[in-house]
């Protein structure tokens, strides 16, 4: 079999199969869950056969779409004979997406566990769930720049759908606020794709980066002093930081956490973020590349500007999730916290004052850190939903003393917690690790400081819920946290709570779905922990394309 | 500065549009109008995109559709079909878009009675 054709099934096959839940709903109830894990099932098949050619065999799988007359080709323009540029649009699979697509069809496989109880029902939410899946293999895979904005459009209606299938009406105003602010942050990063566009004349990526770089014969020299190209940066990078949730345009981020149902807060928190963030960590590295940060200081002073606010997102997102009520929203201003770290990483990278080894280093830390938080808050996540769906536990309160009914979940989330503060052997400790040393090698001492304050702060509120679960005394029959996994939602004690989550009616009860996900979750944050060498082996030609700035991430050979 | 005004006033309005839409959707405190300021926010990218198309003159010949004769010359000026196609796709992006939100704004205002984001604000709070 021709494996250049992978990447193109890997995103036409979910997109395909999000027609079928809605077309076999006319035919029979109740199809969509079967549908999704078959499809969803194919899809783990063809990830894994894909990540087997990139990290084992050593390629770059690339699939140009649209037949032979597409693809890389010699031609003559305008006098110039050019040296193999893109026609339509690539497919690229390298070490990056690779780690993506794992990622992604493992815990879109997980949730789909999680979601046979807890819902939400309904053939329609399936077609959504493919579609979403379809949009995020896409992001991943895309090595062009206006493909890459289709499927984060793609990736966001999907979602802002998802999240307004809540029960409760706040779920459409908090879907809404998500519409408006992550529509502004995608049409800004169209701004940025347009002035890349006219500077260049193409949109693969590769070729953007060949162009910026002066190499074709028919550009005089670099073009990275030039103020389209600085402008081009400053709207794709502030257009993705919106979709990443950095501060101070993360306010979307904890109402479309928190106001969705559990198994969408998985879904969403483990793999939408991430992607935008991996989307905007290949356009800085791969597409601007370090000397476009070295050639001038206005360049330079933007990455400053997109450190200091990622820094900031460190802080003011830690400092927000310590005062949080509701365990879902500490967890979602613990991510807004994250992904201000990831970024840190994604600009200490190219940075001017980076040597070889912290660029290395900040790289791992991208990546690592990429999947261990999409593990780790998904697992959260997970966590938090069956506490409510066994326990009626939303807000930290509600969770005094829950460890001796339930020790295996509080176990979880202690281990899992543990894993977001960054302490070994979880793999969140080798992430922050690398982060950190990378930080340290290039001389940036200021974001040294944040990634170490960061620490403290992740400890201040995660020690907050593990206070209230093992060591915080609760009569054994407190109304409010009354055991009902077997119950549906009936009694008086529970009105308040099930009214304050969001979800009227009937709530599902815990199942052995739910806590598989937790505990696949809780394993793979501690086995990933001990693999750190494995996972720098697979990051390893990803470091070396950026340090040799280069557009293609090559083979590790 | 008066002869950018005249053969570059395309890309004046693109910027001018997008700020007019970025302040809508800022300053109004309607969701419906929010979304309308969404859309002419998009809409000036759109703009941008066909105006960076268009080639006003070359070679003494003006530029013309890229709608391609039979008899058409090799260099003949035509305006870039790319840009046209990527904006009927970002078009289709478009409405998609503004279908989920008007969606979503029925479905709040059937359940809160109101369109204004400061009322909503209100409604909410008191639950």
């Amino acid at each position: 079999m021709n494996e250049s054709l992978l990447p193109g099934f890997i995103i036409a096959i979910p997109i395909l199969g999000a027609t079928l839940p809605l077309a076999l709903g006319l035919f029979r109830q109740q199809v969509g869950w079967a549908v999704a894990a078959v499809v969803l099932a194919l899809e783990t098949a063809i990830a894994t056969v894909l990540a087997y050619f990139i990290y084992v065999d050593g390629q770059r799988v690339v699939h140009a779409l649209g037949g032979e007359n597409y693809g890389r080709r010699e031609g003559a323009a305008g006098g110039y004979e050019s040296e193999s540029f893109a026609v339509g649009i690539e497919l690229v699979a390298d070490a990056l997406s690779g780690a993506m697509i794992l990622l992604i069809a493992t815990v879109a496989l997980l949730v789909l566990a999680f979601s046979r109880r807890s819902g939400p029902r309904g053939n329609a939410f399936y077609s959504g769930y493919l579609l979403l899946t379809g949009g995020l293999m896409g992001v991943a895979m895309t090595g062009d720049l206006f493909n890459l904005f289709v499927f984060l459009e793609i990736v966001g209606l999907a979602t802002y759908a998802m999240v307004a299938s809540g029960r409760h009406a706040s779920a459409a105003v908090a879907a809404l606020k998500y519409l408006i602010i992550g529509t502004a942050g995608a049409s800004l990063y169209l701004v940025g794709v347009g002035y890349l566009y006219v500077q260049t004349g193409t949109l693969n990526m590769v070729d953007v980066s060949n162009s910026l770089a002066g190499n074709p014969e028919w550009i005089d020299g670099p073009l990275y002093g030039d103020p389209l190209t600085l402008g081009a940066f400053a709207f794709i990078a502030v257009g993705l930081a919106t979709k990443a949730a950095i501060y101070p345009l993360h306010t979307w981020q904890p109402d479309a956490y928190a106001e969705s149902p559990d198994s969408v807060t998985i879904y969403i928190s483990a793999l939408v973020s991430t992607l935008s963030a991996y989307a905007l960590a290949r356009i800085t590295w791969n597409v601007f590349t370090p000397e476009f940060f070295a050639a001038t200081a206005n360049a330079e002073w933007m990455l400053n500007g997109l450190l200091v606010l990622a820094g900031l997102s460190v802080l003011v997102g830690s400092a927000l999730a310590a005062m949080q009520r509701r365990v879902k929203r500490m967890f979602a201003y613990s991510s807004v916290a994250q992904f201000g770290l990831i970024v840190i990483a994604i600009g200490v990278a190219v940075h001017p004052e980076a040597g070889e080894t912290a660029t290395q280093f900040a790289v791992y830390g991208v990546v690592i850190h990429l999947l261990a938080h999409a593990i780790i808050k998904g697992g959260l996540f997970a966590s938090a939903g069956a506490f409510r769906a066994g326990n009626h536990a939303t807000t930290v309160s509600d969770y005094a003393g829950l460890a001796k009914r339930r020790p295996f979940l509080s176990a979880a989330v202690a281990v899992l917690g543990f894993g977001i503060i960054g302490v070994p052997p979880t793999v969140g400790f080798i992430g922050k690790w690398y982060i950190g040393v990378g930080a340290v090698q290039a001389g940036l001492w200021a974001v040294v400081f944040v990634i170490f304050a960061s620490t403290l702060l992740t400890l201040v509120y995660i020690a907050r819920i593990l206070e209230k679960l093992y060591f915080d005394y609760q009569p054994e029959d407190a109304p409010p946290h009354a055991e009902a996994s077997d119950a549906i939602a009936t009694d008086g004690g529970n009105a308040d709570e099930t009214t304050q989550s969001g979800f009227l009616g009937t709530t599902p009860s815990l199942s052995v779905g739910m806590l598989a996900v937790v505990a696949i979750a809780t394993l793979l944050s501690v086995v990933l922990g001990f693999m750190g060498s494995e996972l720098t082996d697979a990051v390893q030609p990803i470091a070396d394309a950026v340090i040799e700035n280069s557009p293609e991430v090559g083979s590790n050979d | 500065m008066i002869e950018i005004l005249t053969s570059r006033y395309t890309y004046l309005l693109f910027a001018i549009l997008l700020v007019i839409g970025l302040y809508m959707v800022v300053a109004s405190s309607n969701l419906v109008k929010k979304v309308i300021g969404l859309n002419l926010f998009q809409t000036a990218i759109f703009l941008f995109f066909v105006t960076t198309a268009y080639v006003a003159e070359s070679g003494g010949e003006q530029g013309m559709a890229s709608i391609i004769p039979q008899d058409a010359q090799a260099y003949d000026p035509y305006a870039s079909p790319l840009p046209h196609v990527i904006v009927l796709t970002a078009i289709v992006v478009g409405v998609a878009l503004t279908a989920v939100a008007l969606a979503l704004i029925v479905r709040i205002y059937s359940e809160y009675g109101t369109l204004d984001e400061s009322t909503l604000r209100e409604v909410r709070a008191d639950e």
